[in-house]
């Protein structure tokens, strides 16, 4: 509950660097197309629930990666029966996912040399 | 750009989201039930869960966006939503608006046409020139020549004046008013001819040697259907043949801006039209208008001022009988000696606009404070919500330039329009002169940035009020809990905008009454029951000795019609017309050197026939008027007025019988005194004055004064109808001796006019404005009311629990106002004529003014409070 006269601010909840969910995203629907719902339980889930993402501040990470026509998107019937809208990763999504990846891996290298100096970067 | 398509494929990937979004929730729903929550609970976990579902739609949809201009879109759109719930507020606002917006636009104008906007011509910002007053010598042909010649800070000078002859096309000759100008006119001013050709310097080879006339666009459009045949034409002024070289291009008519003419002819051919000519007169103060020319590149007007004044100063030494140098002050060509006085009274006009501007804001301001507050709930709900404080302030902006562009554009319109009629109004029924306020694209920008500047300004007042709510306090509270006693911004707003409204009310009353005065006011003659009947026998055709009889003649035939009392001419001008006036340098009797250093009086000098100053009205003090035997060969006899006699000869006994001299050293020996009068302008100091017999100075030019007490129709008919008799080709103008003065009283009255629309506005400004508070307090406290009336409060007591607290900020701002309005009216002294502020009559005025004011705007507030009831208010919470 939020105090009375503290004045509200305009939360966005974005614990994550910015990019981080669309890459998230992307990397779920490579392994295989899901619907927004899916989407969630599959991120929280592989995170051990470590990442408190506000379920909501997917859609419109999902609709910057179809504007961007990273994802596509398409009504259907899920597994279980219900009426779902399906996103799938295009080529240039999945272009742009190892781009992502790698410059991602390369800043983790370099955050981990200014942490641990003295350490190698040996796996 | 494919937009439209856009926007239809937007709306179905909106539509999507939210589908997409509400099938989300339910699954959560369904899936925490499963873990064994019931249903409501498990739908506001699932809400929980997802966040604020709202924002986060907006932010997906955000990114499809083209992202400020539909956002701005979203919120006119709210905007006109908010504003179609309270149409009477949204349609007050947008008239007070419009009124202010256009009232400044409408005084831009003027200021924009009259003063901003230079001749039509190449490069006008570097045309300056001699301002046509009192500046002797510059209105002398001679000694133009000699400043065109030895300056050294123009390139190239040139000279025009005014003519007005009959002009005669072979059918139906008529008046036309025109320019003499020298022969280089066109070249100087670098333009180029609409037809035909110019006149150039070249083609003058002495007096009468250039017969030629340029039209003017307006006039070959009016008098000769736009036919491309007319150059090469002949055409007759004043009877003389004048062949038409061509037509001037259709934005230019002429160096002064506010004179309309017909056409353009060389100075060298003006004594051609009246057998004789002053070009040759180095003394002469009639033959030139004004002298103007490019300034050189790199001259200062400080630099070129020098220059004339040093060229004046070597005149006076060579020629000290007919030069006496004054300083000569330059300024840009088109308004002429009237620049000061119109820029004084634009501006003033622009200072009154913008306090009505400013009041209607304070207006507005205030009401728009009202309406957050009344709509504090609402905002408090929405930021409980999670809108941003950003969004909302955006909304109420955004509503405050909704009504501010609509206001600012149904007030341009409305101004252009005024302005349309305004140009091709001629307000000096004989004169060629219009005022040059036709509207351009420059209006419209001004109104867009008023219209912004100023939604802006009335709606940032409840910004405040916004960034402050505590949407917690609020929505527990409900909005009545605020409404202390302090002095809030509203009240200050109410204030100002009353005091703004009292100073232009005490203006506007000051200036009708100094008008009132003014028409009521000695002018030394009677407008009264005179009738004017003015021609020019020149162009008839009379010359020499031919005009004195047919003067005669035309005086003895009004004289025989009915009813006539008296009949009297004077040549050229009738005093206060046209500030048109001829002044003779007086020499005492004992003076010899007749040098113009040694001037003892520079008196307006009229040439009367016998009976003028009975027809005129005018009381002669003691001596006689002038008889038929004070004709040519007669010994010179003035009439002076007791200003003159005073001042040359101590009193008006001692002037009788005594003698002075004129400019060519003739002895005039006074033989009687009138009163003193008005001569050039309704606000000048007693001024002297000399009245010569007619009969001993011919001249072609006159106005017959005819008093009567007959109508004034019939009178003129039958005035027209002996003329007809005389002769049927001498064009005549006959109006009543009142239309001839509008000129001189056009500044008052349309100071006055303007004034009074402007306090007009502010009357009902305030009006509004106190209204709105004394509604909303009313509204507001209706409750309160209620309970009073319940308990038995006398009416009296409910009234001012109501309204005290408006009706003190009224008399506040009244006497604010009041105060700086007398102050301010200081400076109206200047335009209008015995303009005085301590006057009980005007401060009465502005008293009983506020007073009904406040009664009028309180009136409907006030039948609201005392018509409360409480059993149905009490019943409703």
């Amino acid at each position: 509950m939020p105090v009375a006269n503290e004045p509200m601010t305009e939360t966005t909840s974005r614990d994550l660097f910015p990019g981080a969910l669309e890459m998230m995203i992307l990397e779920s629907l490579r392994r295989q197309p899901a619907h927004g719902y899916a989407l969630v339980q599959h991120i929280q889930q592989r995170s051990n629930n470590l990442l408190q993402v506000e379920e909501g501040s997917l859609y419109p990470a999902l609709q910057r990666l179809l504007k961007a026509k990273l994802v596509k998107a398409e009504w259907g019937v899920s597994s279980t029966n219900r009426r779902v809208r399906t996103y799938q990763i295009t080529a240039s999504g999945l272009r742009r996912l190892e781009q992502q990846i790698s410059s991602f891996e390369r800043m983790f290298e370099g955050i981990a040399l200014v942490l641990n100096p003295g350490k190698s970067t040996a796996n | 750009m494919n937009w439209i398509p856009n926007v239809h494929r937007r709306r179905k990937l909106y539509d999507d989201l939210s589908e997409e979004i509400r099938l989300h929730l339910e699954e959560r729903a369904e899936q925490l039930m499963g873990e064994g929550m019931s249903p409501k609970e498990a739908e506001q976990g699932a809400r929980r869960a997802f966040g604020n579902r709202t924002l986060l739609e907006e932010h997906s949809r955000e990114v499809w966006q083209w992202p400020a201009m539909e956002s701005i879109w979203a919120d006119m759109r709210f905007a006109l939503r908010q504003l179609r719930r309270s149409p009477g507020f949204a349609i007050a606002a947008v008239l007070t608006l419009a009124l202010a917006i256009g009232a400044n636009a409408v005084v831009f104008g003027i200021f924009n046409g009259m003063i901003l906007r230079p001749l039509d011509v190449p490069q006008a910002e570097s045309l300056y020139g001699t301002e046509y007053g009192n500046n002797p010598g510059w209105q002398s042909y001679p000694n133009y020549l000699d400043l065109r010649d030895r300056n050294r800070s123009f390139d190239g000078l040139a000279a025009f004046s005014f003519v007005f002859p009959g002009f005669d096309t072979g059918k139906d000759p008529s008046g036309s008013s025109g320019y003499t100008t020298s022969g280089n006119y066109f070249d100087v001013l670098r333009i180029q001819p609409y037809l035909g050709r110019f006149y150039h310097a070249a083609d003058e080879h002495g007096p009468n040697s250039a017969p030629f006339v340029v039209l003017t666009h307006a006039f070959w459009h009016s008098r000769f259907q736009d036919d491309r045949g007319v150059v090469g034409r002949t055409v007759f002024l004043n009877k003389h043949p004048f062949t038409i070289l061509g037509v001037a291009p259709p934005g230019f008519h002429g160096t002064v801006s506010f004179a309309f003419i017909d056409f353009f002819m060389p100075m060298v051919n003006e004594g051609q039209l009246y057998g004789g000519s002053e070009l040759d007169k180095r003394g002469s103060n009639t033959a030139v208008f004004e002298i103007f020319g490019h300034l050189k590149p790199g001259v200062t007007l400080t630099q070129a001022t020098a220059d004339v004044n040093a060229v004046g100063a070597y005149l006076e030494k060579n020629y000290p009988q007919d030069f006496s140098h004054k300083s000569t002050p330059l300024s840009r060509q088109g308004l002429t000696a009237f620049g000061g006085a119109v820029t004084a009274f634009v501006a003033g006009l622009m200072l009154l606009a913008g306090l009505i501007l400013l009041a209607a804001c304070a207006n507005l301001g205030s009401l728009f404070a009202a309406r957050a507050s009344d709509r504090s709930r609402e905002v408090a709900l929405r930021l409980a919500l999670g809108s941003s404080r950003k969004r909302i302030l955006r909304g109420l902006l955004t509503e405050a330039l909704l009504i501010s562009l609509a206001g600012g554009a149904l007030g341009v319109l409305g101004s252009v329009a005024l302005l349309r009629r305004l140009s091709t109004w001629q307000p000096i029924a004989a004169a060629p002169a219009r005022l040059p306020v036709a509207p351009d694209a420059k209006i419209y920008l001004v109104a867009l940035l008023l219209a912004v500047v100023s939604g802006l300004l009335f709606g940032i007042v409840p910004v405040r009020q916004v960034l402050r709510a505590n949407p917690y306090e609020i929505v527990k509270a409900g909005s009545s809990a605020r409404g202390g006693r302090r002095i809030t911004v509203r009240d200050v707003l109410l204030v100002v905008q009353i005091a703004i409204c009292a100073v232009l009310v005490t203006s506007s009353l000051v200036a009708v009454r100094g008008l009132a005065r003014s028409l009521r006011g000695n002018f030394g003659f009677e407008p009264r029951n005179a009738m004017l009947l003015n021609a020019d026998l020149a162009q008839g055709g009379y010359g020499g000795d031919q005009t004195s009889a047919m003067k005669r003649r035309i005086f003895d035939a009004m004289g025989t019609i009915p009813g006539v009392e008296h009949v009297g001419w004077v040549n050229d001008y009738p005093p206060l017309a046209y500030g048109s006036n001829f002044r003779s340098n007086v020499y005492k009797d004992e003076t010899t050197d007749l040098r113009q250093a040694n001037t003892a009086a520079t008196p307006f000098r009229y040439n009367i026939s016998p009976g003028y100053f009975e027809a005129a009205g005018t009381s002669l003090l003691t001596g006689r008027s002038f008889s038929w035997d004070d004709g040519k060969g007669a010994p010179a006899v003035a009439v002076v007025n007791r200003e003159f006699a005073v001042k040359i000869f101590g009193s008006v006994p001692q002037a009788m019988g005594r003698d002075f001299k004129l400019q060519d050293g003739t002895r005039v020996e006074v033989v009687g005194v009138v009163e003193d009068g008005k001569y050039l302008s309704l606000n000048e100091d007693p001024q002297p004055a000399i009245f010569l017999p007619a009969l001993q100075s011919p001249s072609g030019a006159f106005y017959m004064v005819v008093r009567s007490e007959r109508d004034p129709e019939q009178l003129a008919a039958a005035m027209r109808s002996k003329m007809r008799e005389l002769d049927a080709g001498l064009p005549v103008t006959v109006t009543s001796w009142k239309a001839v003065l509008s000129l001189v009283l056009f500044p008052s009255q349309m100071a006055t006019v303007s004034l009074g629309v402007l306090g007009l506005m502010g009357a009902m400004l305030s009006i509004t404005g106190i209204f709105g508070m004394a509604a909303y307090s009313v509204s507001k406290r209706l409750r309160e009311l209620g309970i009073r009336i319940a308990l038995g409060a006398p009416r009296k007591e409910v009234l001012q629990a109501a309204l005290g607290r408006p009706l003190k900020l009224l008399a506040i701002g009244s006497a604010a106002g009041l105060i700086l309005g007398l102050l301010a009216t200081k400076v109206l002294a200047y335009i209008v004529y015995q303009a005085t502020p301590r006057d009980p009559l005007v401060l009465a005025g502005v008293v009983l003014a506020m007073l009904l004011l406040g009664i009028v705007a309180t009136w409907i507030p006030a039948q609201r409070a005392l018509s409360v009831d409480p059993l149905i208010l009490l019943r409703e919470e």
